[in-house]
């Protein structure tokens, strides 16, 4: 009962927040200069009003900014600036299953892959294991996408022609690898150093040491005792990493031309398409706020100190 | 020649690379053998795949502009007129037409045997539809302007009448009547554009804004929509219905939207790709000596230029310190050095089409020194020197290629005059409003894709009342012999007076003319049937794909 309050009171909270960032981001998209009528032909004045009219730009901004928060309300984005074929909420539904997917399949490798490389180097401290994995996790994180995605391609696609270098395809597995290779590999990385550096203080704290004096073989203390609390920091880091990555990695989507809601955003801001924009940090918004919601849920099962606290 | 040294060292700081880089290809050229024994043979896979740049906004006919919407509109429909390969105007949707006495009415013959991709029939009334529809101001076109030759067109965009007001109309089911305000020598060409397009009336008027979307969208072009995932791509099957359906070799054609230029460049070296929309300056070497058989340039109909602001101090009514900058610039260094791909320098806003010769500035015959020494001299008269030079602010939009540019240029005026040059980028949509609201520009970057092969479409530009007027160059002289250009009738006279206002202008010099644009792209060697042409303008009707045996792997480390 007391979860399902903690649970109802979070949402009551994220609304706020929610309006806080509708706000800021209507008015700092108003703000930049130039329109999404600013084109290399400019328009003849009448046309120009014609289409201003047509999509409300003409009202103060207080009553378009009112207008567009009753329309999200009612789950109406509006219709795009740029893709005049298609509204909001169509675009955001056809690019966040790419980004969802290519992210979803990124952070469960690099989760997978990062526990155990963190585990192996923390387990055998500064030794010889420790400073080849831990050589390997600070290449990672120092090789930023735009370097490792562009390697990728030229190793296997152009030079042994294993992979093809972008693009979407029918949706088939081997278009996804590179891409979900290329945007797991600095997370691999940084959650095995997250989860070396949180082991290593768990296995010098005081229950390990205790259940050390009992006799019970490593084995058992890690599995039993020290994974769970070792994950705290990677849970809380999770979170906000997932609903990031999920949302789109511009970097990655924009190299291997995938279709995700990362490229929407760029390609909105770029072309001052104000209502794509708007929508995609709208979605964005309640994306973070509901995976920082599920990390704070998720922490009251591992940790039963958070659980008495509330 | 110091200018010349000065200019390739700033070059390479920029671009990062030295003369001597190695160039590795990772190519074996020759290993594959196209066409199999008679050099003809097909592929028994007819698919063509494009990168078309960016995304269309909308295949909506009357609603679409750019290029990359253009480009798929083409494939999708037939206009009254199409091009053939090399780009001359042919019959389309219309297998014949007469111009009357006064060139005012066009009598369109509409194909007795031609269809929609559903099967109806396509009349004449369909284009009449379709030419209200564009110019309805209901209908939110941006390109709508491109209407204005037809009779009571401005008005109907205007929204001061109907769009039933329009002068068009129909005699049965295959005569269209077209009528214009005035004689428009380049008519015919407009009539390729999408804005002319007919469009299949009962299926916009039940989807309405969705009329587009694959399933939907009824064409009569040689190729239907099949697949359209934004950002992903388009998916383009043969119109079985189409008329000239026998001679349609392809079966698809994807375009695909990659922006990254780069990106585009590992799909086509991937075989994903077998055409692609344009290559970056600072990849040309690798190309040049790697794909040397697959990079195919050409003229293409574009003129890169600089604008001065003509509204403001320091350039307003100083024609002899605009034309000492104009001067002082040696083009042949940006198109030779900086750019490479074999850009034509300019000497003139409008680059020579079809029957018209552009007319370069009379010192264009000189050499760079002449041409410096009477710069310097105009440059005195205006009022500066060494000891008191000029300072000027360049602007341009983000982009390595203008950048590289602007450095060069600048380097040449602080060479030969002594000007002190700032530059300044600003990101795409924020120049597009600085550039037009006149108020913080003194020289800008600006380039000009003519809208159909006619010289009008340039010179216009530059016409007191044109909103595309970004210099805020007004000359009584330029604006009426440009009017009359646009109300003549055809032939030399119209092109001798577009040839004076072009002189005119550069007696003036409210613009710098930098190059001439050329088209790039790189295509495969087993695609056949496409020809290079000063629009640019490709169908796909027309390609084939050869059979190819790649014998060895074409690119191996």
């Amino acid at each position: 009962m007391n979860s399902l309050k903690f649970v109802f009171s979070r949402l009551l909270g994220a609304v706020p927040t929610l309006l806080a960032l509708i706000c800021l981001a209507f008015f700092l998209v108003k703000a930049a200069p130039g329109g999404p009528f600013d084109m290399e032909r400019s328009l003849p004045e009448e046309v120009e009003a014609n289409l201003r009219a047509a999509y409300n730009l003409d009202d103060p901004l207080p009553k378009q900014l009112l207008k567009y928060i009753g329309d999200i309300m009612r789950g109406d984005f509006g219709p795009s600036f740029q893709y005049r074929d298609f509204n909001v909420t169509e675009l955001i539904m056809s690019g966040f299953p790419v980004s969802l997917r290519l992210g979803g399949a990124a952070i469960l490798i690099a989760l997978f892959f990062g526990a155990i490389i963190g585990t192996i180097a923390a387990l055998n401290q500064n030794t010889k294991t420790d400073y080849l994995v831990m050589f390997f996790g600070m290449t990672g994180i120092s090789i930023p996408n735009f370097v490792m995605a562009p390697l990728l391609i030229l190793l296997f696609s152009i030079f042994l022609r294993w992979l093809p270098s972008g693009g979407l395809g029918g949706g088939e597995i081997n278009n996804m690898i590179l891409p979900v290779t290329a945007l797991a590999f600095p997370q691999v990385a940084y959650i095995a150093r997250l989860t070396r550096g949180s082991m290593i203080e768990v296995l010098s704290s005081n229950f390990v040491r205790t259940a050390r004096a009992q006799g019970l073989p490593t084995r058992t203390i890690v599995l039993k005792h020290v994974l769970k609390p070792t994950f705290l920091p990677i849970v809380s880091y999770l979170g906000p990493a997932t609903a990031a990555i999920i949302t789109g990695s511009v970097v990655v989507e924009q190299i291997f031309g995938l279709p995700g809601l990362g490229r929407y955003f760029v390609q909105g801001a770029l072309n001052r398409d104000y209502t794509l924009v708007l929508g995609v940090v709208v979605f964005y918004g309640c994306l973070i706020i509901f995976f920082n919601l599920l990390v704070d849920i998720i922490y009251g099962f591992i940790d039963p100190r958070i659980k008495s606290n509330r | 020649m110091r200018t010349k040294q000065l200019v390739l060292i700033l070059v390479f700081l920029v671009s990062g690379c030295g003369e001597n880089q190695e160039i590795g290809c990772f190519v074996s050229d020759g290993a594959i053998v196209v066409g199999g024994q008679t050099g003809q043979e097909l592929s028994p896979a007819q698919v063509f795949r494009k990168n078309n740049g960016t995304e269309p906004g909308t295949l909506d006919p009357h609603r679409a502009e750019g290029v990359p919407a253009s480009n798929v509109l083409r494939d999708l429909f037939e206009g009254l007129v199409m091009e053939d390969p090399s780009g001359a105007y042919i019959p389309g949707a219309a297998e014949s037409w007469n111009i009357s006495e006064d060139a005012k009415t066009y009598t369109f013959k509409i194909r007795e045997n031609s269809k929609w991709s559903n099967g109806d029939v396509l009349t004449a009334e369909d284009f009449v539809y379709g030419l209200r529809r564009s110019a309805d101001p209901a209908t939110l076109s941006n390109y709508a302007s491109m209407l204005y030759p037809i009779k009571n067109a401005r008005d109907v965009v205007l929204g001061k009448k109907k769009p039933q007001a329009l002068g068009v109309s129909t005699d049965g089911p295959t005569t269209l009547i077209i009528e214009l305000e005035e004689p428009t020598p380049y008519f015919l060409s407009l009539l390729t554009h999408s804005t002319t397009y007919a469009a299949h009336r009962p299926t916009v008027e039940e989807f309405g804004s969705q009329f587009t979307r694959p399933g939907n969208l009824v064409s009569n072009g040689a190729f239907k929509l099949a697949e359209w995932r934004v950002q992903s791509h388009i998916k383009l099957v043969r119109n079985t219905e189409y008329w000239d359906d026998t001679n349609t070799t392809l079966d698809e054609v994807y375009y695909y939207p990659i922006d990254d230029v780069s990106s585009s460049l590992k799909r086509y070296r991937a075989q994903e790709l077998d055409f692609t929309e344009t290559v970056l300056a600072e990849q040309l070497p690798w190309i040049q000596q790697c794909l040397p058989n697959d990079l195919k340039i050409s003229p293409y109909f574009g003129s890169y230029y600089y604008g001065f602001n003509n509204t403001q101090p320091p350039f307003k009514n100083k024609p002899k310190l605009r034309t000492a900058l104009s001067m002082a610039i040696d083009r042949t260094i940006i198109t030779d050095i900086i750019l490479g791909a074999g850009q034509i320098p300019a000497y003139s806003l409008v680059p020579s089409v079809k029957a018209f010769k552009a007319v370069p500035a009379h010192w264009s015959q000189w050499t760079q020194t002449e041409r410096d020494q009477e710069a310097q001299k105009l440059y005195s008269e205006a009022g500066f020197n060494k000891e008191h030079p000029f300072e000027v602010e360049i602007l341009y939009n983000t982009s390595d290629n203008h950048k590289r540019v602007a450095l060069a240029i600048a380097a040449m005026w602080k060479q030969t005059l002594g000007i002190k040059t700032t530059l300044r980028n600003q990101e795409w949509k924020v120049f597009l409003e600085t550039r037009r609201l006149k108020t913080d520009t003194q020289v800008y970057r600006a380039g000009w894709i003519g809208d159909y092969d006619d010289p009008y479409t340039f010179s216009q530009l530059l016409h007191s009342e044109n909103e595309m007027n970004h210099p805020g160059y007004s000359s009584e002289k330029y604006d009426d012999l440009i009017n009359l250009a646009a109300t003549k009738n055809a032939g030399e006279s119209r092109l001798e007076t577009l040839r004076q206002a072009e002189k005119i202008m550069l007696e003036d010099m409210p613009i710098i003319p930098i190059y001439f644009y050329v088209s790039q792209h790189l295509i495969k060697p087993w695609v056949s049937g496409l020809e290079g042409n000063v629009m640019d303008h490709h169908y796909s009707k027309y390609v084939k794909i050869l059979k190819a045996e790649i014998t060895s792997n074409n690119e191996q480390p």
